[in-house]
């Protein structure tokens, strides 16, 4: 499971870091720097804590296996 | 019918959660209306806006649902279930009543759609999440009209508090939206004040260099 | 756009081909000198075929991200066969300053590019197409009247719409184009769910850029090895080239992939026989203002491929190459394209609003006289911290356009450093449109 945003959401608020600080830290301009690891055990229900307070909803989790370029296409044509 | 002269408990109760409820919407609305401009409550953290909002309004559900329990098994008064929740259903106070029943489905509406955010999508989440900007005067109009305890005296005196907080919440709100940059304008804003950033660095530099030599 | 390169034919032609734009400028454009050139389109049975030889041809995106063409098809095609409606869009939008080769294959062969789209429509099962391009009096006549004749000759079985894009640099990306259609601003979104799931009016859609529906209708007319007789193995085929030569003078050229950069900029970078450079050229930008500049004797070296470009850190885009002739100031130019990107990014995510525009500010500093040392520091900084974090690729290409000029014209920030400055022009070389904040 992996920590994602979307980054047109985000309004950095920055509720996220403060939830979640050992993942989420925050940019000169107050905007989220996601760890680019997937969630620990230990942490899964911060994050998923941190998911549900973001107030613009734009923090999100999604499985580790796909990055950003697969998930544009399928695999396999259908 | 003069509430005030009855004397069961479940009449009391149903009053005073009501007023309590009223309260807590309140709070919730004016908690909503900061968070959704990126308000922080001085002294918390950022989280707890979110986290207040969230905890009151799970707490006014309780004391709605109490006093909307207790005026339907109040003997005294006939307002069923269906009352409760169709507005203008029932004989006794129809008005009144029936805002209430519309708040009532406004907040269950409200309620259920955040419970379940993560699943219906952001888009149809904020849609009708503005619909609280309707619940509350509804819930609002509720009190007021059929708790006639409410319209002199120390509940008057609240329901007021209350109205101006909202209000002000309101007013907090559009003069923030007026003053944010539309998305078009923020690069040249920031590039703006980069450069005024910049030149006041290089006057300063100038300025200690011209000291030096 | 404020550059006009719709001008003729290189001085000399650098391949035997063209196969794109007819290479005499006074050639039929018309349906009837069109059907003349190259013949109708045939029927080979189920359109869906065309899916497959457009695989075997290796076919992949013009607009500049190289995507292969045959998998967004049969993307599309497959949530069209569930959803029953598609949308098919000729992007014509190329947004760059520096390029111009849409515009130049939509006015030289506006009824190739209607070809691709109907083949792309039929392959795909879409019910609608949209043709997207910008503001363009003279072109937009022509477009539209291309599209009458294919009407009145029952051309297009999928009607096409007309659509005029807004002159911003991202109103080429394929969710801000979706967006516009829609009716919305010309922002990039973030990408779930993908276009071709749900675009236009909800719909499936199938975006490529005019360049790409042009091959498709020759490859649709030629075949797949045909197309694969010009280019390299790993990337077949030809590629428009917008051109900009270190004398001044800008054209479109139609090249085959793999085409070393020193047949594309013989002046400026054929050098002796012994290997060294002469002074034809200070920097070479390969890929736009989202591409890399790279150091002459290692352009010298390097193919119009991405399997060259890529690994110099550069890639082949939408064909523009540029070549900086000496006496001018890379920095400068650098920090007058930065600027205009900043000014350009949509203003949606915060780290491309703010980053883009602080990296421009340090960008001035450093074409400027003895900028401060903390400038370059935060530019690198800066340019580390946008990369990857917006909900396009704007400030990803943004940055590795600053990054490459910061090697390349390392040389002049030295000087600059010093207070000096080697350039001895200061006319703007690289085209950029005059910005208005706010659009």
């Amino acid at each position: 499971m992996k920590l994602r945003v979307n980054p047109a959401a985000c309004s950095g608020h920055g509720a996220c870091a403060e939830l979640l600080p050992e993942l989420i830290t925050l940019d000169e301009w107050g905007y989220p720097l996601l760890t680019a690891d997937g969630v620990p055990d230990g942490l899964t229900r911060q994050a998923r804590r941190a998911v549900r307070d973001c107030p613009a909803l734009a923090l999100f989790l999604s499985p580790s296996i796909d990055s950003e370029e697969t998930q544009k296409l399928p695999r396999r044509p259908a | 019918m003069n509430g005030i002269t009855s004397s069961t408990a479940l009449w009391y109760t149903s009053r005073a959660t009501g007023v309590v409820a009223l309260l807590l919407l309140t709070a919730v609305m004016v908690l909503g209306i900061l968070i959704s401009r990126q308000g922080r409550l001085p002294g918390l953290p950022r989280f707890g806006a979110t986290s207040l909002h969230r905890s009151v309004s799970l707490l006014a559900v309780a004391f709605v649902a109490l006093h909307v329990a207790t005026a339907i098994l109040d003997p005294f008064v006939t307002i069923g279930i269906a009352a409760a929740v169709v507005p203008f259903a029932s004989h006794y106070e129809g008005f009144w009543l029936g805002l209430g029943a519309i708040s009532l489905d406004l907040m269950a509406a409200l309620i259920v759609t955040s419970l379940l955010r993560g699943r219906i999508g952001r888009r149809t989440w904020r849609v009708v999440h503005w619909l609280a900007y309707l619940t509350w005067p509804v819930a609002f109009a509720h009190s007021i009209g059929s708790a006639t305890d409410m319209q002199r005296g120390g509940l008057l005196y609240l329901g007021v508090a209350c109205a101006v907080a909202v209000a002000a919440a309101l007013a907090w709100r559009v003069t923030a939206a007026r003053r944010a940059v539309p998305p078009g304008q923020r690069p040249a804003r920031v590039l703006a004040e980069a450069t005024a950033g910049r030149r006041l660095e290089r006057d300063r530099r100038a300025r200690a260099g011209a000291g030096a030599r | 756009m404020s550059v006009d390169y719709l001008a003729a034919a290189p001085p000399a032609p650098i391949t035997g081909l063209p196969r794109l734009i007819p290479a005499d400028p006074a050639t039929d454009h018309s349906l009837a000198g069109h059907l003349a050139r190259l013949g109708p389109v045939p029927h080979r049975g189920d359109p869906r075929r065309l899916i497959g030889v457009v695989e075997a041809a290796g076919l992949t995106g013009r607009g500049g991200a190289a995507f292969p063409v045959h998998r967004k098809l049969a993307a599309v095609a497959g949530q069209a066969r569930d959803r029953r409606r598609a949308v098919v869009v000729a992007n014509g939008a190329e947004g760059e300053p520096a390029s111009g080769k849409d515009a130049a294959l939509l006015w030289g062969a506006p009824h190739l590019v209607l070809d691709g789209l109907q083949l792309a429509a039929q392959a795909t099962g879409a019910t609608e197409a949209f043709l997207y391009v910008h503001r363009g009096e003279e072109l937009s006549r022509r477009l539209l009247g291309a599209l009458r004749q294919r009407s009145a000759a029952g051309l297009d079985r999928v009607e096409v719409e007309f659509v005029q894009a807004p002159d911003v640099f991202l109103a080429g990306e394929e969710s801000a184009l979706v967006s516009w259609i829609n009716g919305g601003p010309a922002r990039p979104a973030f990408k779930q769910p993908a276009v071709y799931e749900r675009g236009v009016a909800g719909l499936p859609t199938l975006v490529q850029n005019v360049e790409t529906l042009a091959h498709l209708g020759l490859i649709a007319r030629f075949g797949a090895d045909w197309f694969r007789a010009a280019g390299t193995p790993a990337e077949p085929g030809t590629m428009l080239v917008t051109v900009h030569r270190a004398d001044g003078t800008r054209y479109i050229t139609e090249t085959g992939l793999g085409t070393p950069l020193s047949a594309l900029l013989p002046d400026e970078l054929a050098g002796p026989a012994d290997g060294r450079i002469r002074g034809g050229v200070q920097a070479v930008l390969a890929g736009g203002y989202h591409g890399a500049w790279l150091a002459p004797r290692q352009a010298a070296g390097l193919a119009l491929s991405n399997a060259s470009l890529r690994p110099a850190g550069a890639f082949a885009g939408a064909g523009v190459l540029a070549a900086l002739p000496p006496g001018r100031c890379g920095l400068a130019e650098t920090a007058r394209v930065g600027r205009y990107l900043a000014l350009e990014s949509a203003g949606q995510c915060g780290p491309c609003f703010n980053g883009l525009p602080h990296i421009a500010g340090a960008l001035d500093e450093l074409a400027g006289p003895r900028p401060r040392r903390q400038a370059l520091a935060d530019v690198q900084r800066w340019a580390g911290l946008v990369t990857g974090r917006g909900a396009c690729h704007h400030p990803d290409g943004f940055a590795r356009f600053v990054r490459s000029a910061l090697t390349v014209f390392r040389a002049e920030l030295n000087a600059h450093a010093s207070g000096r400055c080697t350039a001895a022009d200061h006319t703007p070389f690289l085209p950029v449109p005059a910005v208005t904040a706010g659009s």
